[in-house]
């Protein structure tokens, strides 16, 4: 956040540093991840993951199953996943699948690494906190990381905001709220994960 | 937490931290049967800002209360400036508490009968500073934090803004060596809350002192160096390990 003397002025960094924040799309759970940890619960089919996944993380937006088999195929590719048997008949649907000891440990270093703080990332939040909590991990600790980055972002563009003029100030409350609504949406699932625990566990 | 200033070799500081102005070493605090701290630990170095955020009823303001020597804790060792201050007698505590802090609460810290002068240049007159010299830093803080022309003002007759910026002159008019706030803007809209943090902020950091500040507001938190979240009566320390999609 260090300004270089003889470069521009402080409103087109914060306005920059703030939009860049914001121009970003809206984020999608990271679907090779999510397969795996849906693995990791246990073996299972396309057809079944598929599923799992459209009831969990895909209601607004289904996986198409040319997705399922591709992300399978690249995921054995790399020795994530391993098929667990053929079983008898046509179709892609005959491999059962289970997950690899290299796809464990890819899944439980993606759950711990916070994501970037931009604004509308609740789709990755969320698939990270329902998956911690099917596999028993401690949903409670990546929540605290999370909202750890998230408030560091907050007192940047804190920070920004009151070196800024007025109408950089717009832009920045506008993230602010937003990251204030992502933590605020973190703290009440903090307080839920029991319950939810118990919601998605079977 | 660079450029720690060590305050001098020859006071009795804490044996592995020194360089921290306040510290918390597993402080344990209850209320009857309701254990409000369960061994909090927190240090805050020379001139930091932190805040202090959770949950409510996590602990928070007990944690502050203890550290201002305003609670004595059950266990637990506080410290400030190499002072064991849960050692002190109740003299001394006081002492301490009306030379080298400053507080600015939620609501309900001014005499409401009081002038806003009155009210500031209060703590100076008991710590014993002369009326003529309480009274000209009183009117010179009230004018640096834009209050200028409230001197006279009965305090019950303030707006939530201007209270809590009278509270904070008051907090300031003594040269604390650290401001404690618990829930400074938690009656105030965003944007006076806003004005109050932007104050509490810039007086603070022109002054050298240091800030322990109590807020469940991720807003306000925002303003501070760092932030430490207490939970169920403990400080936890998180570390940030690497940022991925
Ligand atoms: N004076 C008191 N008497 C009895 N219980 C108290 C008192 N102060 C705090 N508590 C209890 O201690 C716990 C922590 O309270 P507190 O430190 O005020 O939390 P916070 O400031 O985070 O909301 C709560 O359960 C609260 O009910
Ligand atoms: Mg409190």
């Amino acid at each position: 956040m260090s300004q270089t003397s003889g470069g521009p002025t402080r409103a087109p960094v914060l306005t920059q540093s703030i939009h860049s924040v914001y121009t970003r799309t809206m984020s999608v759970p990271n679907v090779p991840n999510t397969l795996l940890g849906l693995l990791e619960r246990e073996p299972s089919h396309g057809y079944e993951l598929k599923r799992e996944y459209d009831n969990y993380f895909g209601r607004a937006k289904p996986l198409p199953f040319g997705q399922v088999y591709a992300t399978l195929s690249r995921l054995e590719r790399d020795n994530k996943v391993s098929p667990a048997g053929l079983e008898p008949g046509d179709g892609p649907d005959r491999k059962r699948y289970t997950i690899t000891d290299a796809g464990r440990e890819e899944v439980e270093q993606w759950l711990a690494a916070p994501v970037d703080p931009e604004p509308y990332l609740q789709t990755v939040l969320f698939a990270k906190v329902v998956l911690a909590l099917m596999l028993g991990r401690e949903a409670g600790r990546y929540l605290e990381t999370q909202r750890a980055v998230h408030l560091q972002q907050m007192r940047e563009v804190t920070d920004l905001k009151r070196k800024g003029n007025l109408v950089d100030s717009l832009l920045a409350d506008h993230a602010l709220f937003h990251l204030e609504a992502d933590l605020r949406w973190m703290d009440l699932t903090e307080a839920r994960l029991s319950a939810l625990a118990k919601v998605v566990s079977r | 937490m660079s450029a720690v200033h060590v305050p001098s070799l020859t006071l009795p500081g804490p044996p592995d931290g020194p360089g921290y102005l306040v510290e918390a070493r597993d402080v344990v605090k209850s209320f009857g049967e309701t254990p409000a701290l369960r061994g909090a630990n927190l240090s805050v170095a020379r001139g930091e800002i932190v805040a202090v955020m959770g949950p409510s009823g996590s602990g928070k303001s007990t944690l502050l209360h203890c550290l201002a020597g305003i609670f004595k804790p059950d266990s637990g060792e506080v410290w400030c400036d190499g002072q064991r201050v849960d050692r002190l007698d109740e003299t001394k505590r006081t002492k301490l508490r009306r030379q080298c802090f400053g507080f600015v609460f939620q609501f309900g810290q001014l005499v409401p009968e009081l002038s806003t002068a009155d009210n500031v240049a209060l703590p100076l007159l008991l710590n014993r500073v002369g009326r003529k010299q309480a009274y000209e830093r009183a009117v010179y803080w009230l004018a640096r934090l834009g209050l200028e022309g409230l001197e006279g003002r009965r305090s019950g007759e303030l707006s939530g803004g201007q209270a809590q910026r009278v509270a904070l002159a008051r907090a300031l008019v003594t040269k604390p060596t650290v401001i404690f706030a618990d829930e400074p803007t938690g009656s105030l809209d965003s944007l006076t809350g806003e004005m109050v943090m932007d104050q509490m902020v810039d007086s603070a950091r022109a002054e050298g002192a240091t800030l322990v500040l109590v807020t469940h507001d991720a807003r306000v938190a925002a303003f501070a160096d760092r932030e430490v979240v207490v939970r169920d009566g403990l400080v936890l320390d998180h570390q940030i390990v690497g940022v991925a999609g």
